[in-house]
């Protein structure tokens, strides 16, 4: 009875809501109730904005990141961090050399654009909530698989998000292993996010055909309440506004594009690097040829100057195997090549590498490049990058380099003297640092 | 029957059978990245954390700005701008508040150096200066703000000013 007597309760016209007989009975006090919603700003025009901009971004994200599991050449042996992923897997092919800025592309994009459109996705969670404690909470066999899809959906995309915010900041604070989590978690949040797309594409068409795109043009004092519908969005007891539709997209939009610029100068090279405030690797280390981002310094995975300095040799394994000093190396042809080093992290920098080619390596060894794929181990001890194996057309490319010198300085010890792996369009982490061993055989995969 | 089918699913399933063809589609993806999710011997963390990032943003993180937001916009209604005609403070509070807020949520490990162990370890260097570049882009955020304020401000009272002048100039007349 008391509710009869609310003050809300002349504001509520629930008329316009359908009258369901299995109705139970009614909503809980609190945020159950429709007119506990009172934003007038909400409603399926908003929700329609904010889920078409995502719809954009989000599939570019998705692709990147699929791409960059593709980059790391997961069907040859020691380079797969999934190695359960079965059908999860089937998109996988061989990752090209050219151009050398693909990946630096395309992880780059996916790091940045999913920091940018972060904010967009908290509008637009902000912008359905009143659905979560939608009354009563299953009507229909129907609503009860869609609803559960939906915490596919709304687990799967703060997940993904959070998960690789919390990496790129090497903030392992997750009980998992980054790679497969990310990875598992991507596909669940995909296939809930196509079935959503699908199942409200219909309403999303109808919102904007009738309702166009007018209130990008609706300052405050026009903003009106969207017309009552059974979108469960629009608040039957709308409070006064405070802030008009375009200004909470404007408000969205200024948070994505506030996160894009001041972390977008990590994937950027020159004085626009220096803008790079907010993002893990957009640090500045000095002038010098060697004062670029590391990522993992030497001290950290145990490499000592004693492992690294006259007694250093590289054992090169083929049919003709050699060990090399650095000496040795510095008498071969050396060549000079301009390339990105691009992290998964989302950071990358060009430089120019000057080393001795791997397919000269190969041949010195007896094997033939194009027919030759080679394992790379590092001095580095443990850690699932300490090998890694290049694909034979990695090898063969004549710009894929053991480099010597970065900068025309001889690396430093945290770039990975005496010698690493310099490939185009190569994950930074298959750069592999402080070689110690190539074992060139043949094709296996 | 393809129309008995749909009888049968308005009746008892609610909805069209494509609806349910979908959602099965959906749950079986699902299903079968969970179990690549077990085999890889992660599934517990994996489940709370899928889980509790739903419940962590839909009954914690939204809740507590809602709350903020609350709170800002009553203390705009109890301390109103200053002079008549100045227009309404609430936006350029929520406003920088709400991007500092935003960037504080994306770069709390580097800012509240949380990551600082791992950071130094693989970067070399310190997360320190992290914290001083966050208030520096939250004081350029507000700085902004008052700026864009000020400017309304200026506007609204010259407007008054030529409507008073020009109210004065028909009375005399």
């Amino acid at each position: 009875m008391t509710r009869e007597n609310a003050p809300t309760e002349g504001r509520r016209s629930r008329s316009w809501r359908p009258r369901i007989p299995t109705l139970p009975e009614d909503p809980p006090p609190g945020p159950f109730r429709p007119e506990f919603w009172r934003s007038p700003i909400r409603g399926p025009w908003l929700t329609s904005v904010l889920g078409l901009i995502l719809l954009v971004g989000v599939p570019i994200v998705a692709i990147t990141g699929l791409l960059s599991y593709a980059a790391y050449n997961p069907w040859l042996p020691l380079n797969d961090l999934t190695p359960g992923k079965g059908l999860l897997g089937f998109y996988l092919f061989d990752w090209p050399t050219n151009p050398p800025w693909l990946y630096r592309l395309t992880q780059g994009t996916h790091v940045v654009l999913g920091l940018t459109l972060f904010p967009v996705l908290l509008a637009k969670l902000w912008s359905v909530i009143p659905k979560l404690f939608a009354w009563p909470p299953v009507r229909s066999a129907a609503q009860a698989l869609e609803r559960a899809s939906l915490l596919l959906l709304v687990g799967g995309a703060v997940f993904e998000f959070v998960t690789g915010i919390l990496n790129i900041q090497l903030f392992y604070v997750f009980p998992f292993s980054f790679y497969p989590a990310h990875l598992y978690g991507a596909w669940i949040f995909l296939g809930a996010l196509a079935v959503h797309v699908a199942l409200k594409m219909p309403r999303v068409v109808s919102t904007l055909r009738t309702r166009g795109l007018r209130d990008l043009r609706t300052n405050l004092a026009d903003t009106r309440p969207e017309p009552p519908d059974t979108s469960g969005l629009v608040s039957p007891a709308p409070a006064p506004p405070t802030i008009s539709r375009r200004g909470l997209l404007a408000f969205a939009g200024g948070g994505a594009l506030t996160v894009f610029a001041l972390s977008v100068g990590q994937s950027i090279d020159g004085w626009l690097r220096r803008t790079a405030l907010l993002a893990p690797h957009g640090r500045v280390y000095g002038t010098g040829p060697n004062d670029f981002q590391v990522n993992k310094t030497a001290a950290s995975v145990g490499i000592v100057t004693a492992q690294t300095g006259d007694a250093w040799r590289l054992e090169v394994m083929g049919p003709h195997p050699v060990r090399l000093s650095r000496a040795d190396l510095l008498a071969m042809p050396l060549y000079t090549y301009a390339l990105p080093i691009a992290c998964v992290e989302g950071w990358s920098t060009q430089r120019e590498w000057t080393g001795v080619r791997l397919a000269d390596l190969a041949r010195m060894a007896g094997a033939a490049p194009g027919d030759t794929q080679v394992v790379v181990r590092s001095l580095q001890r443990g850690g699932v990058f300490s090998r890694v194996t290049l694909s034979a057309r990695q090898v063969a490319d004549p710009r894929s380099l053991l480099a010597l010198r970065v900068g025309g300085a001889d690396l430093s010890l945290d770039h990975g003297y005496p010698a690493r792996i310099i490939v185009p369009n190569a994950p930074g982490v298959h750069n592999t640092k402080w070689v110690r061993m190539l074992e060139f055989g043949p094709v296996t995969a | 029957m393809w129309r008995d089918l749909h009888r049968w699913a308005a009746a008892h399933y609610g909805a069209d059978p494509l609806h349910l063809l979908a959602l099965i589609a959906c749950f079986a993806l699902a299903g079968y990245a969970a179990s690549r999710v077990v085999v890889a011997g992660v599934w517990v963390g994996f489940l709370i954390w899928f889980v509790g990032a739903a419940i962590f943003h839909d009954l914690v993180l939204l809740p507590l700005y809602a709350v903020a937001d609350v709170a800002t916009r009553s203390v705009s209604r109890r301390l109103p701008a200053g002079g008549a005609g100045w227009p309404r403070w609430t936006n350029y509070v929520r406003v920088p508040l709400g991007l500092s807020g935003l960037l504080l949520l994306v770069w709390f490990p580097l800012i509240l150096r949380g990551s600082q162990h791992e950071y130094r370890k693989a970067v070399g260097l310190d997360t320190s200066p992290y914290l001083g570049h966050w208030l520096l882009v939250t004081g350029v955020l507000f700085a902004g703000s008052a700026l864009s304020y000020a400017v309304r401000v200026r506007r609204a009272s010259r407007r008054e000013h030529r409507r008073a002048n020009l109210t004065n100039r028909r009375t005399r007349r």
